[in-house]
């Protein structure tokens, strides 16, 4: 019975990572990009961990499991954060259909404070 | 046609899953186990997926793009490791993906701190 909920759970995360990379494939800027990727791979990577743990439950080493799904959630976010906080000091493009651009208005009011 | 590209791409994509899901898998890995299609299946799907973002990686028109998708195999190779565990019943393969999902981590940060235009010791 667990071992089924487990192998749910690693469908899943499955499928999760397979649509993550066909957005990373497909959309059109990097922002984009980043934010389809990070997000769905991370919870996709996330499941396929828990499906593990749930499947080599009454092993010494599935703690492991439960260990690294924890490390990827608390890590990968900070990983994306700087990532765009990088591309976007950087300067790289946007795509031209992006209306909203909220960290260049604050950039601003700050040189308008310092001044 | 004029966005051909899109067509081409999608069934690309299509008839590579189809492939995966509807052939019968031979029982290449390891015969003796249960499940073997299922996780044939599995480590054919993250594999499709890496090589997506390889080939984001090969043609991505600026440095943050490939960033990204490095950051991405290194997620996804984790996952691959959790499948090897599963199927082979050898927990310590876990271990290999805590050490790669570390590794990724900081190499991400480091390429990010390059990218924004500052050094190493800053």
């Amino acid at each position: 019975m667990i071992d089924g909920i487990g192998f749910v759970f690693v469908a899943i995360g499955l499928v999760f990572d397979l649509f993550g990379c066909i957005g990373m494939v497909r959309l059109p800027d990097m922002y984009l990009r980043l934010q389809a990727g990070t997000k769905c791979v991370t919870l996709g990577t996330c499941s396929i961990l828990f499906g593990t743990f749930l499947i080599t439950m009454p092993a010494g080493g599935s703690v492991k499991a439960l260990l690294c799904m924890l490390f990827i959630v608390l890590t990968n976010p900070v990983a994306a954060h700087a990532i765009a906080r990088g591309a976007h000091r950087a300067g790289i493009k946007r795509w031209e259909g992006t209306t909203v651009d909220q960290y260049a208005e604050d950039q601003l009011k700050e040189k308008a404070k310092n001044k | 046609m004029k966005n051909w590209r899109w067509w081409v791409s999608t069934a690309a994509v299509l008839a590579a899953v189809f492939l995966i899901l509807a052939r019968p898998m031979p029982f290449l890995f390891y015969p003796k186990l249960p499940l073997t299609a299922f996780f044939g299946r599995a480590l054919f799907i993250i594999l499709l997926s890496s090589l997506l973002c390889l080939y984001r990686v090969a043609r991505g028109p600026s440095a943050a793009d490939r960033i990204v998708a490095v950051d991405l195999l290194g997620v996804m190779i984790t996952g691959l490791c959790a499948v090897l565990a599963i199927s082979t019943k050898r927990t310590w393969y876990l271990d290999v993906g805590i050490a790669w999902a570390l590794q990724s981590f900081i190499t991400v940060l480091a390429l990010c701190k390059f990218l924004e235009g500052r050094d190493i010791d800053d």
